[in-house]
């Protein structure tokens, strides 16, 4: 089978890809939107979606009466809801900006997942994993950051053509929240990638290569990321919920003061992308912390999946082996999301100015001193 | 000296310049429908970037006009309207409204009916603050105690619908008394809810109080004066909040308050974190109280038995004897005979003062009333304590003033 897909003209392996994300990733941020409602559900005592059921699956004995209670229908039910719904176009609006806005915010999201590799495969012929990802480019995470900041186009572009003031004030506070913590998150993840380079040789800012400086299994070569350059994980965290517009930092859409944001004009399929970008850009940014702080597809720090490999002898089950690194990485990357509820759920918002001054004051100069403490560490250590 | 020198012009370009970067105020409409003014308040803002530089409260969206409502009808027919006064606490407001118009006619009502007032007047309180307390937390953003708090008062709701028959639209009492004695082992549910509420509410406040970002949205926000609260005539949890020691429950007790144990919070710094504070502190002493409501209940009548052209007899005679249902037919009809007069009383209901002006021609139906809702009066302050601020801290002293339009609009 495997053979057969690299027999494919390369266009069509791209569409394939290209194909293969959006059918990861739109179910992916469905259920994040359902685990959120069932996240909140838990958090605040209450039984959360658990009503709607289609006919023929109330039959089956305990399969549909559980999927009722997990409220899967719901989910279907409002999904299918919003694509029927009219769409509404208000006339005040400038149609051609306000149009496209939901795209810019869905386009970048799924085009920096495919460079994020998400699991690893068995090369039995040399004895060693090889990362699985759409497109293994060599920038890296530089390419999450130049795409993914794209994603602030389609927020100011949604504020300022809905010509509405709740949404423009909503897209002004974007602009300058996304942009402000962009820096911060840069600077924190600096360390990491200096650590992944030694001085001298060709530098690399490959996300898979991260996860190989985490696979090891001696001290410093197994430990991920997370224990060793705490403050970088922390600070890369506090701008991920920052620039993903997840409470305490929901300042574009704050729905306590700004009704709904920049999306406050939005409806029905429209409205739905805006949601479906968000959870993708969270989806995103989970993903990229793992990658990068929380040992991608290894189980454990010191415990590669080639050690899982070794022990329970798969060498001859490539497949297996992929599966099993995806399923951990996915798992990773769901408590990545639940993390995110779990916080949305349990703090209360700050104030737009706050947000100004723990990013500027706060968190840069954090990031510049984390960045010189490991300038020095990394050269003593070389 | 150096511009003389350098540039002749310079006073004419900076001018050019200054005018060029003055920043231009936006007007904002926030409400009548916004998911934060609680009800259809509007505030007209005008803001310069985030600073707000205007605030302007416009009323008037949920006006029914109740004081000319009620010279329409018998002083029994308008206690289902004071019910939508203050919605939150409407057995608070049937308390305030019975005490009022007995005033008018120098009625003493028994103890058991007094001490069944007071138990559902702080039930009310308790539910108005819960009610106020979580709504405030969605203000700031913290969804999770609102339903916390929620929970807890949806309790007090099953409690009021035993006693009374609807959760909401409570409408318990009746001039003299009250429209029906406590059910048989309500009390002992009162106080196992009492029981059960304390620990919780102590974890609803520690969620908020001990928070770093509720602290640093609320603490120094909105700050009221003890001079400008008591000049723009805020009562309640707002008014103690800027260190006003005012509860008529103490200065000008009424239904026996003075026989209970209980203290008046207030606040230090007059901030939004202050009244939240008062508010969680009140329902604590509210708990204290029922307590001892409960533990000394009198026995004996629940409404004033020789006030025959006022409460209507008990349904058991009216079925029996002639007189009775005479007198139960006149008192539906007409309403309760109040002597000519006028009376003014005020309660110290869970928003602030709840004033009742009763003026009376003799008869059934009162020659004018008019209400003094806390709420009106806690809202005057607005366009003071909203300047300066953040459009989102506009909404966090919205939450924390904790008004009702029902009341403020009448």
């Amino acid at each position: 089978m495997a053979d057969f897909y690299f027999s494919l003209p390369p266009l069509l392996r791209g569409f394939l890809q290209g194909l293969a994300v959006v059918l990861v990733i739109f179910p992916i941020a469905g259920a994040s939107s359902l685990a959120e409602r069932k996240v909140s559900a838990w958090i605040q005592g209450r039984p959360g979606p658990n009503r709607a059921i289609v006919p023929w699956f109330a039959a089956i004995p305990f399969l549909g009466r559980f999927l009722q209670r997990l409220g899967l229908f719901h989910l279907a039910a409002d999904g299918g809801k919003l694509l029927l719904k009219e769409e509404p176009l208000p006339g005040h609006v400038h149609k051609f900006y306000y149009t496209i806005a939901p795209w810019l915010g869905l386009i970048p999201a799924f085009t920096t997942i495919t460079v994020v590799p998400f699991g690893a495969y068995w090369d039995s012929a040399m004895q060693t994993m090889h990362p699985l990802v759409l497109a293994n480019v060599d920038i890296g995470i530089l390419a999450v950051f130049a795409i993914g900041s794209l994603g602030v186009y389609s927020v100011i572009l949604a504020g300022w053509s809905s010509n509405s003031k709740y949404p423009f004030i909503g897209s002004i506070r974007a602009s300058t929240q996304l942009s402000s913590y962009e820096i911060s998150m840069t600077l924190a993840v600096l360390p990491v990638f200096m650590w992944i380079n030694s001085p001298g040789s060709d530098g690399s800012l490959s996300l898979a290569r991260v996860v190989e400086f985490q696979s090891g299994t001696h001290f410093l070569g197994g430990l991920w990321f997370v224990f060793l350059m705490p403050l970088s994980a922390l600070i890369f965290l506090i701008a991920l919920f920052a620039e993903t517009n997840r409470l305490p930092f929901d300042m574009p859409e704050s729905e306590a003061d700004l009704v709904g944001g920049f999306h406050t004009e939005y409806g029905a399929f429209k409205w739905s992308l805006f949601f479906v970008a968000e959870y993708a850009h969270m989806i995103v940014g989970s993903a990229v912390f793992v990658v990068l702080f929380l040992g991608g597809w290894n189980p454990l720090p010191w415990v590669p999946v080639a050690s899982l490999v070794h022990w329970f002898h798969l060498e001859n089950l490539p497949f297996v082996v992929g599966l099993v690194s995806i399923a951990i990485f996915l798992a990773k990357v769901i408590f990545m999301i639940f993390f995110f509820m779990w916080v949305r759920w349990t703090l209360p918002r700050f104030r737009y100015d706050q947000v100004m001054r723990i990013g500027w004051r706060r968190l840069l100069p954090l990031a510049i001193a984390n960045l010189i403490f490991y300038i020095i560490a990394i050269a003593l250590l070389t | 000296m150096a511009t003389e020198i350098a540039f002749p012009d310079a006073a004419a370009k900076n001018a050019a310049a200054a005018a060029e970067s003055q920043s231009e105020s936006m007007s904002l409409s926030m409400g009548p429908s916004h998911p934060s003014t609680h009800g259809v308040l509007r505030v007209q803002l005008e803001i310069d970037g985030e600073i707000v530089t205007k605030a302007d409260p416009v009323l008037g969206y949920l006006h029914r006009g109740d004081e000319k409502i009620a010279e329409n009808m018998t002083y029994n027919q308008f206690v289902p309207y004071t019910d939508r006064l203050d919605y939150l606490a409407p057995l608070a407001n049937n308390v305030a409204y019975a005490l009022a118009v007995e005033k008018l006619v120098g009625l003493q009502i028994p103890p058991r009916c007094a001490a069944i007032r007071v138990l559902v007047s702080e039930m009310a309180r308790i539910s108005s603050h819960l009610m106020g307390l979580g709504a405030y937390g969605i203000d700031v953003g913290a969804w999770t105690v609102f339903l916390y708090s929620f929970e807890e008062r949806e309790k007090l709701y099953k409690l009021f619908e035993e006693l009374t028959g609807a959760r909401f639209t409570t409408s318990y009492t009746r001039i003299g008394g009250v429209a029906r004695d406590v059910p048989p082992g309500w009390l002992e549910k009162v106080g196992a809810f009492c029981d059960q509420f304390s620990p919780i509410l102590e974890e609803v406040l520690a969620l908020l109080a001990r928070n770093r970002i509720f602290l640093d949205r609320t603490e120094g926000v909105g700050v009221i004066s003890a001079t400008d609260a008591i000049a723009y005539g805020l009562t309640g949890p707002n008014l103690r909040g800027s260190g006003v020691a005012l509860d008529l429950r103490k200065d000008r007790p009424y239904l026996g308050y003075e026989h209970y144990d209980f203290e008046v919070p207030v606040g230090t710094k007059g901030d939004s974190y202050d009244r939240f504070a008062v508010r969680g502190e009140e329902m604590r002493q509210s708990v204290r109280i029922i307590k001892q409501v409960l533990a000394g209940f009198p026995s004996g009548d629940w409404f004033v038995r020789d006030a025959r052209r006022i409460f209507a007899p008990p349904k058991d005679k009216v079925l029996t004897s002639m007189e009775e249902l005479i007198n139960n037919f006149m008192i539906v009809t007409e309403g309760p005979q109040m002597p000519a007069g006028e009376a003014y009383f005020e309660a110290e209901n869970p928003k602030g003062i709840l004033g009742f002006y009763v003026v009376s021609k003799g008869g059934g139906v009162p020659w004018r009333m008019k209400i003094r809702s806390p709420s009106f009066c806690n809202l005057s302050i607005l366009p003071k304590v909203c300047v300066g601020e953040y459009i989102a801290d506009v909404v966090s002293i919205l939450g924390s003033l904790d008004f009702v339009m029902g009341e403020c609009d009448r």
